[in-house]
């Protein structure tokens, strides 16, 4: 038998994904609703997730834009 | 074949008037294009700028990539993805600059594990509890520069799917490499990344 939570571990990755099946799910999720160590684990990687993508957010420079919209071609 | 001159125009009257619409339609098609092109700029942009490794090359990159696009409107395909679209040329543009392959870094025993991360973290904080605290001990500096860390043929697949919000399919269709390497470079390059970051923020050594 495996440990339970280095199997946890194993589905986080998939889980986040939502990528797991039905049967897999429920027993991430009955493995989570009773293992806090894994339980931080995940949110926490949740969060990370959440947070990288804000911040490597960059808005476009209004420049760019503009170049752009003059590189469409003319109607004749 | 077009005719140019007055007299054979004059022949063909009735499909003169259809040539007319079919050039008006197509020019209605083309602005339509365009425009759907411009409105995702932006998302564009976004992905762009952390598949190449500045501000200046994304800019250069998605101009290419647009200059591209408004030249060869007709080989999309309305109703399929064309940010998608605007990506694989983007990608390939991206190659055609002389990017090369890059091999993972040898770190597999760090990696070895998806809780890595949190418990170095975890290690270097007091009486840590909350996980979003957690997160917030990694600035948004720290992050910028751990992903453009991360070697690019693991970073593309992030970019694509975690930033840009990409299906592991059309990553696949973009970078033209089977979805099964998606899903593995994608698990690897995360790993990766939190690797980065442990080192960034909590000094870990390589």
């Amino acid at each position: 038998m495996k440990d339970p939570c280095a199997h946890c571990e194993e589905m986080m990755q998939p889980y986040l994904d939502r990528i797991l099946t039905e049967e897999e799910m429920v027993e991430a999720e009955a493995h989570l609703s009773e293992c806090e160590y894994c339980r931080r684990r995940y949110r926490f990687e949740e969060s990370l997730r959440v947070y990288v993508r804000q911040a490597v957010t960059e808005q476009m420079p209004a420049e760019l834009r503009l170049k752009l919209a003059s590189l469409r071609i003319p109607l004749d | 074949m077009a005719t140019d001159t007055d007299e054979e125009l004059d022949d063909v009257e009735p499909s003169e008037d259809e040539a007319a619409q079919r050039i008006a339609g197509q020019a209605r098609d083309r602005v339509r294009f365009e425009e759907e092109a411009l409105g995702l700029a932006d998302q564009v942009y976004r992905v762009a700028r952390h598949l190449t490794g500045s501000r200046e090359e994304a800019e250069d990159l998605v101009q290419e990539t647009y200059s591209r696009a408004f030249r060869s409107w007709r080989s999309y395909q309305p109703g399929t993805n064309m940010r998608a679209w605007l990506l694989r040329i983007l990608t390939n543009l991206n190659i055609d600059r002389g990017r090369r392959s890059q091999r993972a870094p040898q770190t597999q025993a760090l990696e070895a594990n998806d809780y890595f991360l949190y418990d170095r973290l975890a290690e270097n904080s007091d009486g840590l509890s909350d996980e979003d605290r957690v997160v917030e001990r990694l600035s948004q500096d720290d992050i910028v520069a751990a992903l453009s860390a991360v070697p690019h043929d693991f970073r593309d697949v992030i970019v694509l799917v975690d930033i840009g919000d990409f299906s592991y399919q059309d990553a696949a269709q973009i970078l033209d490499i089977p979805i099964g390497t998606v899903m593995s470079r994608l698990h690897r390059g995360r790993r990766i990344l939190k690797r980065q970051l442990a080192e960034t923020a909590v000094g870990e050594e390589a």
